[in-house]
């Protein structure tokens, strides 16, 4: 009896270390501090004064990759505020459409929602050298969007990876079985290009 | 005997757990789109920049730098130097000393490791392309 309560014990204990240690790596594989970064030195006085991005990033709506952050529904919710201007003259564009694309391809149809978009960027970010601004008009390619082109300028860099390929390929074709995306609604109304 | 064998299992199992997370600490692991930019800092004996876009995404959106003020799509590809921040181009029309900290702080942008080259760190382009490629 005495020896199954120590070994209970002793099991109790291995345990905890053991969930210590996992939780540490599962907080360190989240945000590491800058000092051991990689790309920081580590002797810069910066590291004493800069933002950790665990500080800024651990109160946000969490993802699973990039910043580990779901930027897009972090700004909806308003846990960030940034600003969309600071020049006063600056006009603030939204512009609410959504495209349909690769809609003859394997995958799940496209759907590129302009609004999201548009909370972030400027119509002239993307228009008209990274894409054309009439729907149908630019050819698309995975290979140059893993190359860093078209799409892949920000997803692939700083805006969610090209790891998560249902994200843009959210919508299923007749008798293509859904699959597994962001919990976000889809509107209806979207617009496939001619 | 049991005992002895359960340290054992135990000790295995914490050395491989141990081995795991040694095998990260190698590894750069900034932030996903940190920007190293080191177009004249390794030359001039400085560190080289770093720009974390998860910082600065929290307080301003993306097309006030990438639209008003200018900067492409491109790291290493602004030309940027001390004389146009200084003027108020790039950088400069924040970081001022009224908008954020101003250019007497060298050290909190000049941060990164001497010889870290110019790249976007954790992106696609990073991982896939060899290096050579990423250089143009």
């Amino acid at each position: 009896m005495r020896e199954s309560t120590s070994q209970a014990d002793f099991w109790r204990r291995a345990l905890v270390v053991l969930a210590l240690l996992a939780s540490a790596g599962v907080s360190g594989s989240d945000w590491e501090s800058l000092n051991k970064d990689g790309i920081h030195d580590p002797r810069s006085p910066a590291i004493q004064q800069l933002q950790q991005p665990a500080d800024a990033l651990s109160k946000l709506t969490p993802d699973t990759a990039g910043n580990m952050v779901r930027w897009v529904q972090s700004l909806e919710k308003g846990e960030i505020n940034p600003r969309a201007n600071i020049r006063p003259d600056t006009k603030i564009r939204v512009y609410d459409s959504d495209v349909l694309l690769n809609l003859k391809g394997g995958m799940p149809i496209v759907r590129f929602p302009h609004r999201q978009h548009t909370l972030w960027l400027d119509c002239v970010n993307c228009h008209d050298q990274l894409f054309k601004a009439e729907a149908g008009a630019t050819k698309f390619s995975m290979l140059k969007i893993l190359e860093g082109e078209q799409c892949g300028v920000c997803h692939g860099a700083v805006s969610f990876p090209l790891t998560e390929c249902f994200r843009c390929h959210s919508v299923a074709r007749p008798g293509q079985a859904p699959r597994p995306s962001l919990p976000i609604a889809i509107p209806s109304g979207a617009v496939p290009p001619k | 005997m049991f005992r002895k064998c359960l340290w054992q299992r135990v000790l295995l199992v914490l050395l491989a757990v141990a081995a795991t997370l040694a095998m990260d600490i190698d590894d750069a692991r900034a932030e996903y789109g940190d920007i190293v930019i080191n177009n004249y800092s390794d030359a001039a004996g400085m560190r080289p920049a770093i720009f974390p876009h998860w910082f600065h995404r929290v307080r301003f959106r993306c097309k006030v730098c990438h639209a008003d003020l200018g900067f492409k799509f491109k790291a290493g590809g602004n030309e940027i130097n001390m004389v146009k921040i200084i003027d108020g181009q790039y950088c400069g029309a924040c970081h001022n000393g009224e908008l954020a900290w101003s250019v007497e702080n060298c050290n909190l942008c000049h941060s990164a490791k001497p010889g870290t080259q110019t790249q976007v760190h954790e992106s696609t382009v990073q991982k896939l392309a060899p290096a050579t490629l990423q250089k143009k």
